[in-house]
């Protein structure tokens, strides 16, 4: 088999895209300056031009309107990939998103669905300031009836954009805007990589890094430098948080004895916790030392670079708390 | 309620008595609607609605108007007084009864009541809990139409309550944008919850609000089946044949509370009684006797047959069992 095409991110999501709406005609994207503008991050560049004004659909700036309206589209036929241009604007789609897309199965028992795919990019390093920078698929993640995606690698990001696009549910499907320019290797062709599967990207037998998006590569970066100290890291992607791939890492930390969860949402009452008490109360008795969590600072994100830059551990920095926890706690 | 926010209808002739079969099917939906809402209002009282539950008696004619307009293929998005929508656009009354007293034989499976009655079969896309929740839901409904090409239509009901939801411009403004074939019609009945439309209000004739997006835009007399129909089948015409959305504004009065148990503290007699002088089902039955379609033997012999089906439609539903343990978790993902 050839080895296969070297991709940015932002490619390897665009390629999906292209291909769902190629196979499927009820896939449409709407979301700002998706058409025309081919994305603010030229995520969706060339769409327009393949499928036309009636399958990309440039919105004006009204999210909270807009994405109800892929919601009224996707209990009516259509498969929605809606944009929503940087993760802070969530809370303008919040209730379409908690109270509409997200409980319409349930309360119509059954009678409707809502296939539709809610889009955005997150996270800090571009000196976007407080509004434009943070990371809220906790939020998300709290409501049932919804599934959310966030893909760390382009292979990854390709194949559950695919599977979202497919997914008769509403999936949110979170994108580090810091990983749009990361290269690796992504398969031509169909791709589809099911929701609900974490994958361990490096094994390792003392101790158990779960991260998520852009802290995969810190993860491994951390776990590269650990293990030129004599620390074995494995390195656990959940890729998705509803549904949480549970087993996966409940196996990998009975292995180790010893978890760290790391994310680039606030810590507090984060996506970190929950996933610490879960490995608690599943694998207890295996556990060495407290499952730890290391989450962005819990404040405003600054614009000032060097103030951004403590928001989140570098690998070293997480190298060292990683360490830490395997040698002993102070 | 003062008339300030009181769309008044444009001068015009009385409008025209339908075909005598017709004319004789929207009295009969008005009065089962009456009778479902009279229906329910008792079961409440004998403590078998749980929850809060919002009738629509006395706004009978909007529902009745606009859906006698639709196809069983157009869409409607309904609201939390929704119960006229959902029989008017032929939600079964059985089901609907069920689903309200939340038994496990309800178009819901029991588990979620009266503001949340959905009919796929029907194109209902739902009744809301959520004010104004329903308006992007309908306009989504029509960009898949406009999609299929087969000139379907959806329509959102929402109430004068709505109008002060930001959500609501968001919307009409790209439904007029991308000349959706959605219909948005305002039922105003004077009151958002407790509160008079007036009070919390700025502004001209609600219809002004469409008219800004340049989305055509009529006050009809909401107490009046005839010319709720008849703007009604000017705005379908209007959206099947690709000419976008269309806006109206019917004047109408919640003869009840805004949930049953409310005293209606602010509301004053007099007014109550002047609309009820209006009543929209005795003022068709009126025309009706008038042109001879029918005697008021007939009529009323209709309105004990609209009471008798609800009638046994509470009492299956008295007999159904409630969900299951195990309904809780069904159907979270599809």
């Amino acid at each position: 088999m050839p080895e296969p095409p070297i991709l940015d991110y932002r490619a390897a999501v665009l390629a999906a895209l292209a291909g769902e709406m190629r196979r499927d005609p009820a896939v449409i994207l709407l979301g700002e300056d998706v058409g025309a503008a081919g994305g603010v991050f030229l995520q969706t560049a060339g769409l327009l031009g393949e499928f036309g004004a009636e399958r990309v659909i440039d919105t004006p700036i009204s999210e909270s309107g807009a994405f109800g309206i892929a919601v009224g589209a996707a209990m009516t036929g259509q498969r929605p990939v809606f944009e929503v241009m940087f993760g802070d604007f969530m809370t303008l789609v919040m209730d379409q998103l908690v109270n509409q897309a997200a409980k319409v199965h349930y309360m119509s028992a059954g009678q409707f669905s809502v296939p539709l795919v809610l889009r955005t990019a997150v996270g800090i390093g571009a000196s976007l300031g407080p509004q434009h920078s943070q990371s809220l698929h906790a939020w998300a993640a709290h409501i049932p009836g919804l599934k959310v995606v966030m893909p760390s690698t382009p292979w990854d990001a390709k194949g559950l954009m695919a599977a979202a696009i497919r997914d008769d549910n509403p999936v949110v499907f979170f994108e580090d805007r810091m990983l749009y320019t990361r290269k690796g290797p992504v398969p031509e062709g169909e791709l589809v990589i099911p929701i609900g599967l974490a994958e361990v990207k490096r094994p390792g037998t003392d101790v158990t890094i779960i991260a998520l998006s852009r802290m995969v590569q810190v993860a491994l970066d951390a776990a590269e430098a650990l293990a030129a100290e004599g620390i074995a890291a494995e390195v656990v992607d959940p890729r998705s948080l509803l549904p949480l791939d549970l087993p996966t890492l409940v196996a990998s930390v009975k292995k180790t004895s010893r978890a760290v969860v790391v994310d680039g949402g606030y810590r507090q009452y984060g996506v970190t916790g929950e996933i610490a008490a879960a490995l608690t109360e599943e694998a207890f008795d295996w556990l060495d030392a407290p499952v730890l969590r290391v989450g962005a600072a819990d404040v405003p994100i600054p614009f000032n670079r060097s103030l951004e830059a403590l928001v989140l551990p570098d690998a070293r920095q997480l190298a060292g708390i990683v360490a830490k926890l395997v040698r002993g706690l102070p | 309620m003062n008339e300030k926010q009181t769309a008044k209808p444009a001068i015009v002739a009385e409008p025209l008595l339908p075909a005598a079969e017709e004319a004789v099917a929207l009295l009969k939906s008005m009065q089962l609607i009456r009778a479902f809402e009279e229906q329910v209002r008792r079961l409440f009282a004998g403590g078998l609605v749980p929850g809060l539950v919002h009738l629509c008696a006395g706004q009978e004619a909007v529902a009745t108007g606009v859906c006698a307009v639709l196809r069983r293929s157009d869409w409607i998005a309904s609201n939390h007084r929704g119960h006229g929508h959902c029989l008017a656009k032929g939600m079964p009354v059985d089901r609907m009864m069920a689903e309200i007293m939340g038994r496990r034989s309800g178009i819901g499976m029991g588990r979620s009541g009266s503001l949340h009655l959905f009919d796929a079969a029907n194109g209902n896309l739902g009744t809301n809990g959520i004010v104004g929740g329903g308006i992007p839901l309908a306009t989504g409904a029509a960009l898949s139409a406009k999609r299929a090409g087969r000139g379907d239509v959806a329509v959102c009901f929402f109430g004068d309550g709505a109008l002060n939801q930001g959500l609501l411009f968001e919307v009409m403004n790209m439904a007029a944008v991308w000349r959706l074939p959605v219909l948005f019609v305002c039922e105003n009945n004077g009151y958002g919850e407790f509160t008079a439309i007036d009070d919390v209000t700025a502004g001209g004739p609600p219809t002004g609000r469409g008219a800004v997006f340049d989305i055509p835009s009529e006050a009809v007399d909401g107490m009046d089946v005839l010319a709720v129909r008849e703007a009604t089948l000017r705005a379908v015409a209007r959206g099947r044949r690709g000419d976008g959305p269309s806006f109206l504004v019917c004047t109408t009065y919640r003869y009840g509370g805004h949930h049953v148990g409310d005293r209606q503290d602010y509301k004053d007699a007099e007014e109550a009684r002047a609309w009820r002088a209006k009543d929209p089902i005795l003022r068709l039955a009126a025309r009706l006797q008038g042109a001879g379609v029918a005697g008021a033997d007939r009529i009323a012999a209709w309105q004990a047959e609209a009471e008798a089906i609800v009638a046994a439609a509470a009492e299956a539903a008295k007999a159904a069992s409630e969900p299951a343990a195990e309904d809780l978790a069904r159907a979270v993902y599809a």
